[in-house]
């Protein structure tokens, strides 16, 4: 192996067995000796599909990735927690072994005792430790609360605890798991400054992160993962501006639209949702096809938040848009464009389609989850429950 | 890493041990007025019990010289044994967050399991030797392999803690089984009875009973420290020296097996977990 690279991956797959509840027991296990058609008893989750990529010695690499992209499993196998299925990782050096923060921190123990203890996970010796005591205190700016016990500390004590005793681990390379997500803004500069000096160090160390600003600042080079594949690799600023396209979803709704086509009951009606935001507004396309004549129809569009309640709804028969009832012809598709006013916080959000007979005697169609997005609005911090953006709409059927 | 004697020695593996090994201690404890005295008292309760039970009214080993001190030798033995195997079968499954964590040797756990059975044993051994002096036992040069006989146990269990706690990872069961299982070899084995009252009414029984690696220790420990005239040993049940190897035999396959399942298994501990 070349002598400048760190860590060097090959053509990384792993999957797991996911038992399903109650079948891992020995009742499975007689149950299964006299069926024919045995239970499996898990599935198989792949969660690595072939992971290629080389950390230089030096580098300050970024993994970036959704939650469950598998960016956890690919640093368990960097840290040896893991065996790969296929492929191979060579480590040029030695590893801290810790994926997360106060991993052994016991919360009956003080949180002395508990320095003590993850400073032997860490490999140091109780002499070492000793030597080391109250530096790492002075850091976490725990002084008077090393003799109470953990579970007393609140959660932003317990990762400046655990933080002061990771940063002193000696080793080549660094793996370093979502450190900022907890912590005050006076320990989030701490923590950027302890990334500067190590970054001055020239040591190897790999963040994995959602901060993207941390990705863009420290990084020289950064891996996007999704769906357990490689997205895009290299450099920081287009895997940052990638990750926050992916999270927008602006990605898949470019792509053809078979994902989201609905095929739907008896009336034979497909709908298909398209999206693009923009800064200032949301923009719908929704388009939908019967193969049977939907006399006196009213379609629906319903915007929910995850938390199910339904923030904006928008019918054909309100008196703000078409007033009345449409129908919808054989074969002729109906296309509504809908814009909206960008107003919405943050959060993900998915799209209800719902088309009925004005009198409500027949449901003709309905469409739940038909598109799901996620908006990025830091600023607005509106939290009533219904909105009522600025909405223009156009509306034709061929 | 490989279960090798020189990785266990390993400076870094030794402070984890000891961590974890002092951990444990402050924790089982912790909220019990009387604390580390527990460990001592609770042997010494049951002993009370079995005294009263077997010797005071069901008269066993009657007429055997220092039976009492047998029986509570015997009882601190079989709690250490049983303790033990316990622990470090759950050690794995109760240290799981470590193990999906950090990449450390996984048998240290298992070790540490077992660990603090052992010290609680040694303290139970040192009330149980304040008490056969008080019973004025003579100690014979014997006495001298005691030590060695503690070791074959120790390793004997740490081999079925070793087994167990690769099992438990995928198959809860077997603390269950473990359970029941323990509770019949616990008749199976002369603590409670002395071998004698077995070989009086039935000599094949006895044979069968002396089979076992356990009886075999139990034996040969008392009546290393308190004498032949109050213990049977082995070699007194077996005219056939190859009967008399069997015991030993099984512990050398145990421990062979259970080295060979965890060495083979343990890849996959942090994902089963």
């Amino acid at each position: 192996m070349n002598k400048e690279v760190a860590i060097s991956v090959k053509d990384l797959y792993k999957s797991f067995r996911l038992p399903h509840e109650q079948h891992s027991g020995l009742k499975q296990f007689i149950v299964n000796i006299f069926r024919r058609n045995r239970v499996k008893g898990y599935e198989d989750q792949r969660v690595l599909k072939g992971l290629s990529f080389d950390v230089k010695k030096g580098d300050f690499f970024g993994v970036v990735g959704r939650n469950g992209s598998g960016k956890s499993t690919l640093l368990k196998l960097l840290a040896g927690i893991y065996t790969p299925d296929r492929g191979s990782i060579s480590v040029n050096g030695t590893l801290v072994p810790f994926i997360e923060l106060g991993v052994g921190f016991n919360p009956e123990l003080t949180g002395r005792e508990n320095v003590y203890l993850n400073g032997a996970l860490l490999g140091f010796s109780h002499k070492q430790m000793d030597a080391m005591y109250d530096q790492i205190v002075e850091f976490a700016e725990l002084e008077r609360f090393m003799d109470q016990k953990l579970k007393n500390y609140s959660s932003g004590m317990q990762v400046r605890l655990a933080f002061s005793i990771a940063i002193r681990a000696e080793s080549d390379i660094l793996v370093l798991d979502e450190v900022l997500a907890v912590g005050d803004d006076a320990f989030q500069r701490k923590c950027y400054a302890y990334f500067a000096e190590l970054k001055r160090k020239k040591k190897t160390v790999i963040l994995v992160t959602h901060g993207m600003d941390a990705v863009q600042q420290f990084c020289n080079k950064a891996l996007l993962i999704d769906a357990g594949k490689i997205v895009e690799y290299g450099n920081p600023s287009k895997v940052a501006g990638k990750y926050l396209e992916l999270n927008n979803n602006v990605l898949d709704s470019t792509k053809t639209s078979d994902s989201h086509l609905m095929e739907a009951n008896d009336w034979g009606v497909v709908a298909d949702v398209q999206h693009e935001i923009k800064n200032d507004k949301v923009i719908f396309n929704i388009e939908i096809k019967a193969r049977q004549q939907l006399d006196e129809a009213v379609v629906a569009f319903l915007l929910n938040r995850d938390t199910g309640e339904t923030v904006y709804r928008w019918t054909t028969d309100s008196k703000s848009t078409l007033g009345k009832a449409v129908t919808i012809k054989k074969d002729k598709p109906l296309r509504i464009c809908l814009e909206l006013e960008n107003i919405f916080p943050d959060g993900e959000f998915d799209v209800q389609l719902v088309i009925k007979k004005i009198d409500r005697s027949i449901n003709y169609a309905l469409f739940n989850r038909i598109l799901t997005f996620r908006m990025i609005n830091p600023d607005i911090q509106k939290r009533s429950s219904h909105w009522k953006p600025k909405e223009t709409f156009t509306y034709e059927q061929y | 890493m490989p279960l090798k004697i020189s990785n266990v020695l390993k400076q870094r593996n030794m402070v984890l041990l000891r961590e974890l090994v002092i951990t444990d201690f402050k924790l089982r404890y912790q909220g019990s007025f009387l604390g580390y005295l527990w460990s001592l008292l609770k042997p010494l309760m049951l002993f009370a019990i079995m005294y009263v039970v077997f010797v005071h009214f069901l008269r066993f080993g009657n007429g055997i010289p220092h039976y009492p001190v047998t029986l509570l030798l015997g009882i601190v033995m079989w709690t250490f044994f049983s303790e033990a195997t316990n622990q470090g079968m759950q050690a794995l499954i109760v240290r799981g967050d470590l193990l999906r964590k950090i990449n450390f040797p996984k048998y240290i756990l298992v070790i540490s399991g077992t660990i603090s059975a052992l010290i609680n044993f040694v303290l139970n051994l040192i009330v149980v030797l304040i008490f056969m002096i008080f019973d004025k036992v003579n100690f014979g040069w014997s006495a001298l392999l005691f030590p060695l006989t503690i070791l074959i146990l120790y390793a004997f269990s740490l081999a079925i803690a070793f087994f167990l706690a690769a099992v438990n990872v995928k198959f809860r069961d077997i603390g269950h089984i473990w359970e029941v299982f323990l509770q019949g070899l616990f008749y199976a084995t002369p603590i409670i009875y002395p071998l004698q009252m077995v070989i009086e009414k039935n000599v094949a029984a006895g044979h069968v009973l002396m089979l076992s690696p356990i009886a075999t220790l139990f034996q040969n420990a008392r009546a290393q420290l308190v004498g032949t005239q109050s213990v049977v040993t082995p070699d007194q049940v077996f005219s056939n020296p190859l009967w008399l190897l069997m015991p030993y035999i099984i512990i050398v396959l145990v421990i062979i097996l259970s080295t060979w399942y965890f060495r083979k298994s343990q890849s996959k501990f942090a994902e089963m977990v």
